[in-house]
């Protein structure tokens, strides 16, 4: 099946139509428990979208050598090995951010947003086409997470990035962790709200 | 019948008491643990009143660390002398074995207890932590996919909750042996992640394997989920905790159990709900994920009530 979309359709696919955080709804344990500021959302996007590309790249040029039985497998070391990467280098350079993002680091392997686009996209396409759906895939959960992270931190603690902006704190329950499913489920309902009102004004 | 097994076991539990009363009867009779930094201790007969409330007169480390002593705050003593609370600084780590020492004013020892909780009660403390305290869906959002994806109906829930425990703790302590015996031996932690994926899709296919052969109407009901089971955090987490906290295998197995039991708690009360919000008359921008999120979030503040529980 050859790929008709140029790279940019790839990246904007990734980041609106097909959103892994808001459309697909996969890989909603990051966004509803590190999402508290925006800082946060950024570095886990940043190791996500790493994974991402690297692996459909890997994926995709060993796409002939691996046996259809054992791909799920394959996925799923090929992950691991990827995430062991970006863990240590974060845990090596990074450390405070690290300390920050705890457990999910690791628990990026699990994401089934990842194993999904190696299954659907990475197995049939050509290296390059599956770096630019990777790179938009990543992008589009980098941005999902940073809006989620900005609504939190600006009603949480009236700051963006640690920047102090309304100068007072509206509502100090969206930094509490379980904030995290409210906002999430308040923002799907908003994105449902715009689709509808979308659909029902070209109707009318 | 049933009051003779009773009397058994209540003469069964004295005797296993008993050692700790004669061996405690000295100068102190009774330590423990009565807050997040104190200690009361018990005297067996009253001290020197100056002495006992002075706080130079007692010297508590960490079994572990006996160079790092604690710094004692105040001592209150009872008016009839016979109780010490001993007042810290800094809060305690109960978990570990403290020692407490008496000195005379010349700084000679003249007795010293160990004050520590019961390994039993330590257990359990793991098992309701991760079931309740730390719930993994509620309070440290794991599992989130498969949460919201099988919380549809009540049957399901429960299927799929008793799947996750069966393979959470059989993949624990697969993956404590092998990180007890082959990757802390050949210093291969940088491997952690990789070997405990591995596991825990080996445990799956081998679930599925078994259940396919020795239950097929089980399988019938189970089997689809048995794949999502593999792109999971919670089970995955399980053994990257045990690594964290360097847990033995009994403690290993009271993590998964906790773990296990509180995702089949989180999906049965999830499902009761949305089971219910079926019937109800949702305005349509919330129907399906984003009310599930809500009420998900309402359960999230509920069990932020059980923060701080401790029973032993």
């Amino acid at each position: 099946m050859a790929n008709d979309k140029t790279s940019l359709q790839l990246i904007t696919r990734g980041i609106l139509s097909e959103n892994p955080i808001f459309k697909l709804a996969l890989s909603m344990c990051p966004a509803v428990g590190i999402s508290t500021t925006v800082m946060n959302g950024f570095m886990l996007g940043i190791a996500v979208l790493f994974v991402q590309v690297f692996s459909s790249v890997t994926i995709s040029l060993f796409k002939n050598k691996i046996h259809p039985r054992i791909r799920i497998p394959t996925y799923t070391l090929t992950i691991a090995t990827w995430v062991t990467v970006i863990d240590l280098a974060l845990a090596a350079y990074l450390p405070e951010a690290y300390a920050k993002m705890g457990i999910f680091v690791k628990l990026i392997v699990a994401f089934a947003i990842i194993t999904m686009r190696l299954e659907m996209f990475a197995c049939k396409e050509s290296a390059k086409d599956s770096f630019w759906d990777g790179l938009g895939m990543g992008l589009g959960f980098l941005v999902g997470m940073m809006v989620i992270g900005l609504v939190r931190e600006l009603l949480g603690s009236g700051a963006i990035l640690g920047y102090d902006v309304l100068g007072f704190k509206p509502l100090l329950f969206f930094i509490l962790p379980s904030a995290g499913f409210f906002v999430v489920g308040l923002m799907m309902a908003f994105f449902n709200w715009v689709e509808l009102f979308y659909k029902r004004s070209r109707r009318g | 019948m049933f009051g003779r097994q009773l009397k058994y076991c209540i003469i069964a539990v004295l005797l296993i008491l008993l050692p700790t009363c004669v061996w405690a009867a000295e100068l102190i009779s009774q330590q423990k643990f009565t807050g997040k930094n104190e200690i009361l201790l018990t005297f067996a007969a009253p001290l020197d009143k100056a002495a006992a409330k002075n706080v130079r007169t007692y010297m508590v480390f960490e079994e572990s660390d006996p160079d790092i002593k604690l710094v004692l705050n105040e001592v209150i003593l009872s008016p009839d002398g016979l109780r010490a609370r001993l007042h810290f600084a800094e809060p305690l780590n109960t978990a570990k074995t403290h020692v407490v020492a008496i000195r005379d004013i010349d700084g000679k020892e003249k007795a010293s207890v160990q004050v520590k909780k019961s390994y039993l009660g330590y257990l359990l403390s793991i098992l309701i932590s991760a079931l309740l305290v730390n719930n993994f869906v509620f309070t440290k959002y794991l599992g989130l996919c498969v949460f919201f994806g099988t919380s549809k109906r009540k049957t399901t829930a429960k299927g799929m909750g008793v799947v996750f425990t069966i393979v959470m703790v059989v993949s624990a302590i697969m993956s404590w042996f092998f990180y007890q015996f082959i990757l802390i031996p050949y210093d291969l932690n940088f491997l952690q992640i990789v070997v405990f994926i591995g596991l825990v899709s080996l445990t799956v296919q081998a679930v599925d394997t078994i259940l396919r052969k020795v239950n097929p109407v089980l399988f019938n009901s189970f089997g689809v989920y048995l794949v999502l089971v593999i792109a999971n955090c919670v089970i995955i987490a399980v053994p990257l905790m045990m690594a964290n906290n360097n847990y033995n295998v009994v403690e290993t197995f009271m993590l998964a159990l906790g773990a296990g039991g509180g995702f089949l708690l989180a999906l049965y009360l999830m499902s009761s709900v949305r089971e219910r919000l079926d019937l109800a008359n949702i305005p349509p921008t919330f129907k399906g994920l984003p009310i599930s999120f809500i009420v998900a979030g309402q359960f999230a503040m509920a069990f932020l009530g059980f923060s701080g529980l401790q029973l032993f």
